[in-house]
């Protein structure tokens, strides 16, 4: 019955979708992390930049940002990313755009669990007579960033689906493998559910101990 | 301007903001530098490649006008078909049966945790096997189906939420002057919780718009991503051109769409007439992932 996966590298496929999740994760993490210090900030023309940022990237689709990175950057640009090989490129190309358009969302995630810190905090740190850096990097941060694993969580699993966009320009992840193994073997309904049952497990224990951890490290107010 | 994070500011914090203001200038210009230097280097600027936008219609009734209809119509067409199914999948996820609670729970909590593009090629495989849909019309049958099948789940979730939202006065003043759960249910509950989740919905749809630019890049569905290929090829590889002009008119619409969410939003949170419970724009990223989150329903 699994025959026909044979000559498919199934698991090559789901590595790559993982590792693509990683790696955007790890760098809009920290994009989105400066975005979100420079959203609150006191500096107008880095609140404003953030702020344009956020609004614009959230609203145009991934596909086209993922396909940009292809046609417009490594094509026309000749934007190669240090790689010789094509596929390399491609992968790298992806992974910028997963996390130029992922660091919006961690921007807007970290914003809303800045928001939940109590006003208090800041105005006794304030009181202490810390400035704008030690406020955000010793009391309101580590608070904010435990409130926002939930959110965050939200953010990696969409990301992890994400991921898929890079089969567009040629990524061989997990969609793009399924789409070949479509249009040459018979088993339409197997090899669908084997990629469904593929992302689930990257998906729910992702969402299931997160949203424990998420539970643990939540300030109790 | 000050907020909670900073003292307004002293002679010295304002000497410290112009310093980072113009340390900030000088790398956003150097980057903006590099970027013109680049695109001129490769001949990205000349008119030639931005004339067919900025210097006549013809790109636009020819190529990104229909586009964008491709692309508003298979949204429509899934946000009205997605409507309804994800109301019933909603209703059937918080009813007292555990027969008609667990499949529905399955169904939601599956379709949410697997990726748009697979069921698009999902779609696609089927209909060309099973069916006899021309392959014409293949595309936008596959990227609706798609489409819908994700966001039913989804919606599912933000009808239980919104219902959820609700204070429980309402549904107990129901059942005290004797209700059926039918009733309560048709009556109270959900003509409140539609006006508590109309910015979810609306916020839902700009999710699905961004979502059709994926028929135009892995399924040939002719919506305005595709026309920008089509664009780049025509007026001769004006590929940064075509692209900002895409991106330009998808964030326009998604901002607007955005706004008029965050909009009704508070006006909702204001109004007088209603129970004040409103499902916002943030609940939407939460409720589009699967698992519990039952922080949104509080929060209502």
């Amino acid at each position: 019955m699994f025959d026909f996966l044979e000559g498919y590298d199934l698991l090559g496929a789901f590595w790559t979708t993982v590792q693509l999740t990683l790696l955007s994760a790890v760098g809009s993490l920290i994009w989105g992390t400066l975005l979100a210090a420079m959203r609150v900030g006191p500096v107008p023309l880095m609140r404003g930049f953030a702020t344009a940022y956020v609004n614009i990237v959230r609203n145009i689709p991934l596909t086209v940002i993922i396909l940009f990175s292809s046609l417009g950057l490594y094509s026309t640009l000749n934007i190669t990313m240090g790689s010789e090989v094509v596929k390399t490129s491609n992968f790298r190309l992806a992974v910028l755009g997963l996390m130029l358009y992922t660091a919006a969302f961690v921007c807007e995630a970290l914003r809303s669990g800045i928001n939940t810190v109590p006003v208090g905090q800041a105005e006794a740190a304030r009181a202490l007579g810390l400035n704008f850096t030690q406020v955000l990097g010793l009391v309101v941060l580590p608070q904010a960033f435990r409130a926002a694993v939930g959110p965050l969580t939200n953010v990696l699993i969409a990301l992890t689906k994400n991921t898929t966009v890079a089969a567009a320009i040629g990524v061989a992840e997990a969609a793009y493998l399924m789409k070949e193994m479509v249009e040459n073997e018979a088993q339409l309904v197997l090899i669908s559910a084997i990629i469904a049952v593929g992302f689930c497990c990257l998906t729910l224990p992702t969402g299931l101990f997160l949203g424990w951890v998420a539970k643990k490290v939540a300030v109790k107010r | 301007m000050s907020s909670v994070l900073y003292d307004a500011q002293g002679p010295h914090a304002k000497r410290r903001n112009v310093l980072y203001t113009a340390v900030f200038t000088v790398a956003a210009v150097a980057v903006l530098w590099w970027v013109f230097s680049t695109l001129a280097d490769k001949d990205q600027l000349a008119w030639e490649k931005w004339k067919p936008f900025l210097g006549g219609t013809e790109a636009y009734t020819a190529y990104i006008w229909p586009g964008l209809e491709n692309t508003l119509k298979a949204a429509a067409l899934s946000m009205i078909i997605a409507l309804p199914l994800g109301a019933v999948l909603g209703i059937a996820r918080l009813s007292d049966h555990a027969w008609v609670r667990v499949p529905a729970s399955v169904v939601v909590e599956f379709f949410r945790a697997i990726p748009v593009l697979v069921l698009m090629i999902f779609g696609m495989a089927w209909y060309s096997e099973y069916t006899d849909i021309s392959s014409d019309s293949r595309p936008l049958y596959a990227v609706v189906t798609g489409l819908v099948l994700y966001n039913a789940s989804v919606l599912a979730e933000i009808v239980r939420a919104g219902i959820l939202s609700l204070p429980r006065g309402q549904s107990e003043a129901a059942m005290a002057i004797g209700l059926r759960k039918n009733q309560t249910m048709r009556l109270v509950l959900l003509p409140q919780a539609v006006t508590a989740m109309l910015p979810a919905i609306v916020s839902q749809l700009v999710v699905i718009v961004k979502d059709t630019a994926l028929g135009g890049a892995v399924m040939t569905f002719p919506e305005l991503l595709a026309s920008a290929n089509t664009m780049s090829a025509y007026y001769g590889a004006n590929t940064i051109a075509s692209f900002t002009v895409v991106a330009v008119i998808f964030v326009a619409i998604n901002f607007s769409l955005t706004s008029f969410a965050g909009w009704l939003e508070r006006r909702l949170r204001q109004g007088k007439k209603s129970t004040g419970a409103v499902l916002g724009v943030d609940a939407v990223a939460e409720l589009a992932a699967p698992g519990e989150h039952e922080e949104v329903t509080k929060v209502g």
